[in-house]
């Protein structure tokens, strides 16, 4: 292919560059002090932040003027490293807020979960993208299932729960490549009795159950499921409803089951575990159509939410802008995660488009877990959000995610 | 579906999102207020309340610091209890229900929880005030008298209750409103207006600065100070007088209208309702229902007029020209109208024409004279309200609309009145029936404030300004048109020149002849009212009531009084010497006639008014 019609998604990197700058603002209104200083002062998380995104602009230039096959050649050793980055933690990280996740190097600190990602999804594309993988083998799912599981497994104990779930966005890849929807399935119903279950409790979802597999028998014959697969979906939703229920009071520990309890709206206790969402909804409700203005919240200025400049971003665009802010936010992450969709869909190679896959699905799953936190339909699990929450490892993270997948997208046509 | 489902699942999460945030920002507005803001605090700054002065430039009410102990429920966090009570001298208990109390008005709004600490309790608390989070002192002003006298004209200031409230933007829990008198009446105007400050705080409740550099923040605007008509010294030396007594003394000034003193007996220190003790003193004053101190019987007290009556009915009989003042009636101690029926009269000489009539304030002359006035209709409905319009002008029977907020109509009867009694049309009646009406006993009744009114009005020769107590704001002169312009009689003025020279004679030879003051002349009447009560539902008579009306000089009134001491006996007995000592207080500013001063200052009624209450048989009007 003739070099001239390599060329890059601009339209994602526009959205790149706004959700950026838009996403810096509101760092910078969260962590202002007393006395503004320059908005390069390291001392300042504002200042940090703007430097860490003029880095990041550097270290794009450097990601796409690397051929595309660089990546795919040495993803294993990616991965390798990744591995040893997030294992070397439990002997040289540092704890901060109780997770053993940074580095500490300095002044800077890094955390490398946020940069497992990459070599996560580069070791799942190649591994996929491999002519002699067939997903719909079970070895094979079996393989795949360790790459993505394997890091999960690592981060989850450090403890970092909510980087660990972002793990499960592989699953996104995989269907699409053809592992059989029953996994997701499965997965969804799951999380559905798992809900029921702490809302209604295990006799009600039980009977719920029952009922709709009863309901199942009236369809034509031709559609009806075997009878032992119904009592194999009644015995399996009832044990795990009830083993739910058993987990939830005596395996889950207090924080844990409070978490839960605040979002499914059954212990209401504003000063207590549910503060942080409550001062977030309070922040973001007292913002209006329009806001009261760029570093004119109140909220934000009374520091009433806690890392209102790193998971908690969200509620200062809610406060200050207002709901012309949040639904531009939200416009403008749907818009990009449709635009990779797009990309990725248009990807004649495997690894390409498992690569675009993994990276929709991660940006997905942070985007649906914080969001959801800070308007509290989630419960509070503690992931940034995607170019917006102040942080270099989360902005370089993803920032690297993106643009080598710009840069496969801008090679396609040469594999 | 493998290439939609992420597609759909992202719309449908983007949606959702939207939606909430809609809900969130739009749709639920419990986040929105500024005052509910929980990073905003609202901070009262306080205005002085104005000062008051009498109508010489004395000062009779000015201003205190004092500090209240205030709490913001949501800002509390656990702390020493023990101590803080024991500083405040609270139980536990108490100290409980006040934050429970606090935490149902509001949690995010102050509210106070010790009112009004002393200085040394102040200096102790501030120190500590920092361990307790969510209290802090706020500095407000409290009355400071400089008069022990006037309660009842100043009236006293109360924390305002949730009917205010609710009814009242203005005013939030905690705040202080004037309540009764001056106080009550001039509200706005003494408060000024409060001026606000939002702060903004950060999660630790730390103040961090002015809300958006203060551009919602108001400054107070301090209360005006206002002068009243009262004439400091008099009121005191009439509270003097009425010490021991009960009743009112009502003194205007003719050409102006302007009250100089209201006086009611009993009556309390206005210094005693301010302060902590002010909620102990008020109830002990509210449950007095025996001598009611907080009753204002200047303003409230409905009494029958009695003789001084007499002289407005000798005014309407000459403007209806039923009667020439030279005509004569004769008396044979008592007035004789139907069978064995008989108005009874003092002895004194026979016939009499106008003049020496009102100074004898002979009963059958007035009954003749009344009976003419109303006999001069074909109907006596329409005597009766010919006549009851003529009292109307006076501002008898309606509200006299002066600048309290307490007051009476009294009553002036009407043909309706009486044909309700009478079951008219069933039965007939007659001018006879309403006799007592022509010696203002029977169905009229004032009160003081209208018959001191009905007084300056005699003086003035006919009109009168609408009494008020309000002189002038901030050294600029009231010009409110409902005290500053003259309301005329419907009796002509020439008539009230031998009306006034019989009360001229009242005391040069009639019923007060006991009473004059060397060196002024002065023009009154006597007035013996009598009045019951009911015992075990039994009407027991007691003794009279002692009235007395006058006003003097004759020819230049400088003052109009009435005088109504319950259960003086006859006129001239108290109401008449207090009514003289009055008018020479406030001429000369001294008292010539010692043992008169003496003798009211010496006597008590207390005796008398135990009397209904022994629950034993006892006489009257000795």
């Amino acid at each position: 292919m003739a070099k001239g019609t390599i060329s890059f998604d601009w339209i994602t990197i526009l959205i790149y560059l706004l959700l950026i700058s838009f996403g810096w603002m509101n760092i910078y209104s969260a962590s202002l002090g007393d006395a503004p200083s320059g908005i390069f002062d390291f001392n300042e998380i504002y200042g940090k932040q703007a430097i860490w995104i003029i880095l990041g602009l550097f270290m794009i230039i450097i990601i796409l003027s690397i051929e595309a096959k660089f990546y795919m050649k040495f993803s294993s050793v990616f991965y390798i490293i990744t591995l040893v980055s997030i294992l070397g933690l439990f002997a040289f990280g540092k704890t901060i807020n109780g997770a053993t996740s940074w580095y500490v190097f300095g002044g800077v600190s890094i955390q490398p979960a946020e940069f497992a990602k990459v070599g996560t999804t580069l070791a799942l594309a190649n591994y996929l993208g491999d002519i002699q993988t067939n997903i719909k083998l079970f070895s094979h799912q079996l393989k795949a299932f360790f790459i993505i599981v394997l890091p999960a497994l690592i981060i989850l104990p450090q403890p970092d729960a909510g980087s660990a779930m972002v793990y499960a966005a592989f699953l996104f890849p995989l269907y699409r490549e053809g592992l059989s929807g029953i996994y997701l399935f499965l997965g969804f119903a799951g999380i559905t009795v798992f809900i029921l279950t702490l809302v209604l409790g295990p006799f009600y979802v039980a009977i719920a159950v029952v009922v709709v597999c009863l309901l199942s028998l009236l369809q034509k014959k031709r559609r009806r499921p075997k009878p032992l697969v119904i009592l194999g979906i009644i015995i399996g939703a009832v044990a795990l409803s009830y083993s739910v229920d058993y987990i939830f009071e005596n395996v889950f520990e207090q924080r844990h089951r409070d978490r839960f309890n605040i979002v499914l709206g059954k212990e209401v206790d504003a000063r207590g575990i549910g503060y942080n969402t409550n001062q977030s909804e309070i922040a973001i409700g007292s913002g209006g159509w329009l806001g009261k203005g760029w570093t004119e919240g109140t909220q934000t200025k009374g520091q009433f939410v806690p890392e209102q400049h790193t998971d908690y971003i969200f509620s200062t665009v809610g406060e200050e802008w207002g709901f012309l802010g949040t639904s531009l936010v939200v416009l403008l992450f749907m818009g990009l995660l449709f635009r990779l969709l797009f990309l990725a869909e248009r990807q004649k190679s495997t690894f390409h488009r498992v690569y675009g896959y993994s990276l929709v699905g991660i940006m997905f799953i942070h985007f649906l877990v914080n969001i959801g936190m800070v308007t509290g339909i989630f419960p509070t699990v503690g992931i940034p959000l995607p170019f917006f929450s102040y942080g270099g490892s989360g902005l370089w993270g993803f920032t690297i995610l993106l643009f080598i997948f710009i840069k496969l997208d801008s090679e396609r046509m040469a594999f | 579906m493998r290439r939609l489902l992420l597609y759909i699942i992202i719309i449908t999460t983007g949606f959702i999102f939207i939606g909430r945030l809609f809900y969130l920002q739009i749709v639920d507005d419990s986040f929105a207020g500024l005052s509910e803001d929980n990073a905003i605090k609202v901070v009262y700054d306080y205005p002085q309340r104005g000062y008051i002065f009498d109508r010489n430039g004395e000062l009779l009410v000015s201003n205190q610091p004092s500090y209240d102990v205030m709490a913001i429920p949501r800002n509390i966090k656990p702390f020493d209890t023990a101590e803080f009570c024991s500083i405040l001298k609270l139980t536990p208990e108490q100290l409980s229900k006040k934050l429970d109390k606090a935490k149902i008005y509001s949690p995010r709004l102050p509210s106070i929880i010790v009112p009004q600490l002393t200085k040394s309790e102040y200096a102790y608390l501030q120190e500590k005030m920092r361990k307790y989070p969510g209290f802090y002192i706020q500095k407000r002003s409290l009355r400071d008298y400089q008069t022990q006298n006037g309660s009842n004209v100043l009236g006293y200031i109360a924390e305002v209750n949730n009917k205010i409230i609710d009814e009242n933007p203005y005013y939030i829990s905690g705040d202080l409103i004037g309540k009764q008198g001056v106080e009550g009446q001039y509200e706005e105007l003494l408060r000024g207006i409060k001026g606000v400050k939002y702060i903004q705080k950060d999660r630790f409740n730390r103040d961090i600065g002015p809300f958006k550099e203060g551009i919602f923040d108001t400054l107070p605007k301090k209360g005006k100070d206002v002068t009243l008509s009262i004439d400091a010294m008099l009121q005191a030396y009439g509270e003097k007088l009425m010490e021991n007594k009960r009743g009112g003394i009502v003194a205007i000034e003719p050409a102006t209208g302007e009250i100089l003193s209201l006086v009611t007996a009993p009556s309390y220190d206005p210094a005693l309702l301010v302060g902590r003790k002010r909620s102990a003193n008020f109830t002990k004053f509210y449950n007095d229902t025996y001598s009611k101190p907080l009753y204002d019987r200047g303003l409230l007290a409905e009494y029958p007029p009695g003789s001084p009556f007499k002289t407005i009915n000798a005014l309407i009989a000459l403007q209806e020209d039923v009667v020439d003042i030279h005509d004569k009636f004769s008396c044979n101690r008592g007035y004789v109208y139907g069978r064995g029926r008989k108005l009874g009269c003092h002895a004194h000489a026979s016939p009499l024409d106008m003049i020496p009539g009102i100074a004898q304030s002979c009963n059958a002359y007035f009954a003749n004279v009344y009976r003419r006035i109303i006999e001069k209709y074909p109907t006596p409905q329409e005597g009766i309200d010919t006549w009851a319009k003529h009292l109307n002008s006076f501002g008898l029977g309606e509200f006299l609309g002066y600048d309290l907020p307490a007051g009476r109509s009294g009553k002036i009867p009407t043909s309706e009145y009486y044909n309700k009694i009478y079951e008219y049309p069933t039965y007939k009646w007659f001018a006879t029936a309403t006799i007592s009406n022509a010696i203002g006993q029977g169905e009229v009744l004032m009160t003081p404030i209208q018959l001191a009114n009905m007084t300056a009005t005699i003086a003035n020769r006919g009109w009168f300004y609408t009494p008020h107590i309000l002189k002038n704001i901030e050294g600029e002169s009231i010009s409110d048109p409902d005290y500053t312009k003259k309301n005329f009689t419907t009796i002509d003025s020439e008539h009230f020149i031998p009306v006034i020279e019989g009360m001229h004679q009242v005391y040069k030879v009639g019923t007060a002849s006991a009473l004059q003051i060397p060196g002024i002349e002065i023009a009154g009447k006597t007035g013996t009212a009598e009045n019951f009560t009911k015992i075990n539902g039994k009407r027991t008579q007691l003794t009279d009531h002692s009235i007395f009306i006058a006003f003097a000089p004759v020819d230049n009134p400088k003052i109009a009084i009435a005088v109504f001491v319950e259960n003086g006996y006859w006129g001239g007995r108290y109401a008449g010497r207090i009514a003289s000592l009055m008018i020479e207080k406030y001429l000369k500013n001294s008292i010539s006639r010692k043992d008169m001063e003496t003798w009211v200052l010496t006597h008590s009624l207390e005796d008398e008014y135990l009397k209904p209450l022994s629950g034993e048989p006892f006489s009257i009007n000795k």
